[in-house]
């Protein structure tokens, strides 16, 4: 029987973990992850969970620890936060590009200086491009289902990536919600046992991580891009199976009142529930505005972002990170670079926002919504604008 | 230079260009790097003491049955370690032969 019972985010992402039965865990605490590995420590100490717990002494060794166990043949699992996450850079590209599956959960928290523990996804874009398949959640609920389905989609022998799954610091880690935890019997028919593809073996000798020349190089990391771009099908694959067996349905792109909107804000984790709020009370002052959620980052789900899109004459993209000297924030750039070649395209105004856990409220969204369509009648192009910054 | 036997097109290089054949080193012929000298063993005054052997970091040198050592110019470098750690001086860095 499934249970549904009021808990933290964080803790329900640990018992997720728990029900996907992972062999090893290898994590290193940082604030605002501690929770979910606190949580599972206690499971494992506790008999609950069998699994190996590895406490290492940095977020470096604790990804270098889950790669080591992904290629023995390991269901594996780690999580971190910010500074942890930079730290795991380097490993986050070998990960990858060896083609091990593992799940990672990033509560999206800020990059110092000035150290700041509070939420914004400046952390995940700068591993934008690791490799590794991207998701977002935007309730508890979502946090959990993410991390089922991210290790059948990693596991997936047309996939063999590590996957991550994006959850807000503090704005959802930190609260209770009302958490429906999956039956274990259904779990385990969703999620059988890890068979991996290829594996380090004392029988069957391979080496995996070494030196690859100038004349093999290219061919891996084509083998990766393939991968990656290929995963979509499996994840949307994934999606099906998970709703026949849950009840609840996923898609690359969410919308929200997207039906005769003309201006539509595209939004990326929790804030997505405030925006949708503020949508609210918009489309009752009768503006024409709606809502898309980027819920897969990586591989970008391009068809299902113009689907979504169609109709619209204003896209009023909220960044939560900056590309410091570039052309606005991560989110705004990857749209305005999609809609490039596109003969008809949207007005496209980016807005760099809630940085370093700057309070999103339905007011700001309101004030985004209506800039974006001020920026779009000058028929200026704009770069972005900073929203919420003191100017004096 | 010597190529690793199979450059296999991307569909068809190994799960995260994961090496499935051990021993394979052997095939990648790093003595191609190697430039402007060699060594050259005079085995009149060799010893047979064994110290290039022991200090050639790409191992180059193998063990022949009179005892003596033999240089194997696939994997020489041309570091000159040999040459200068030989008791006898019995190893000298001659031009590499174009």
């Amino acid at each position: 029987m499934s249970v549904r019972k009021g808990m933290e985010v964080s803790i329900a992402v640990a018992e997720a973990v728990k029900l996907a039965k992972v062999d090893v865990i290898a994590a290193y605490p940082i604030t605002p992850q501690t929770h979910i590995v606190e949580h599972l420590s206690e499971l494992v100490a506790d008999g609950e969970l069998e699994a190996a717990f590895i406490p290492v002494e940095s977020e470096h060794s604790a990804l270098s620890a889950v790669v080591g166990a992904a290629a023995v043949g390991a269901r594996s699992y780690t999580a971190t936060a910010s500074q942890g996450l930079a730290l795991m850079h380097e490993i986050m590209f070998i990960a990858s590009s060896l083609r091990l599956p593992m799940v990672m959960t990033v509560v999206n928290r800020a990059l110092s200086a000035p150290i700041n523990i509070w939420n914004d996804l400046s952390d995940i874009m700068a591993e934008r491009d690791t490799g590794w398949i991207q998701l977002f959640a935007v309730n508890g609920q979502e946090a959990v289902d993410l991390t089922l389905q991210a290790f059948k989609i990693a596991e997936d022998p047309r996939v063999l990536l590590p996957v991550v799954v994006n959850l807000d610091g503090f704005i959802l880690s930190h609260v209770i919600e009302s958490v429906e935890l999956p039956d274990q019997e259904a779990v385990d028919r969703f999620l059988p046992v890890f068979q991996p593809t290829l594996r380090l073996d004392p029988d069957r000798p391979v080496s995996m991580g070494a030196f690859g020349s100038p004349d093999v190089f290219m061919e891996v990391k084509k083998q990766v891009e393939e991968a990656l771009i290929g995963s979509q099908e499996v994840v949307a694959e994934v999606w099906r199976d998970f709703e026949k067996a849950f009840g609840r349905s996923y898609q690359a792109v969410e919308r929200y009142k997207t039906q005769g909107a003309e201006t539509l804000l595209v939004t990326m984790g929790s804030i997505s529930e405030t925006a949708m709020t503020a949508v609210d009370g918009m489309r009752e002052k009768g503006q024409k505005v709606g809502l898309i959620h980027i819920r897969l980052w990586r591989p970008f789900p391009f068809r299902e972002f113009f689907q979504a899109i169609e109709g619209a004459k204003v896209l009023a993209v909220v960044d939560r990170a900056l590309s410091p000297g570039g052309p606005g924030g991560p989110v705004g750039l990857e749209i305005k670079s999609a809609l490039f070649d596109r003969r008809e395209r949207p007005y496209v105004a980016d807005f760099v926002t809630g940085l370093g856990g700057r309070d999103l409220t339905e007011e700001i969204f309101e004030e985004i919504a209506t800039k974006a369509e001020q920026y779009a009648r000058s028929g200026e192009a704009m770069r972005y604008e900073m929203i919420g910054v003191r100017e004096e | 230079m010597a190529k690793i036997d199979a450059l296999h097109p991307w569909r068809e290089t190994p799960l995260g260009g994961a090496i499935q054949d051990a021993g394979n080193a052997r095939q990648f012929k790093t003595g191609d790097w190697r430039s402007q000298e060699r060594p050259k063993t005079d085995y009149e005054k060799c010893i047979k003491c064994g110290f290039c052997w022991v200090y050639c970091p790409d191992m180059a040198y193998t063990l022949r049955d009179d005892g003596f050592y033999e240089w194997n110019g696939d994997y020489c470098k041309g570091c000159g370690i040999c040459a200068r750690e030989c008791p006898k001086e019995a190893i000298q860095m001659i031009a590499e032969e174009v």
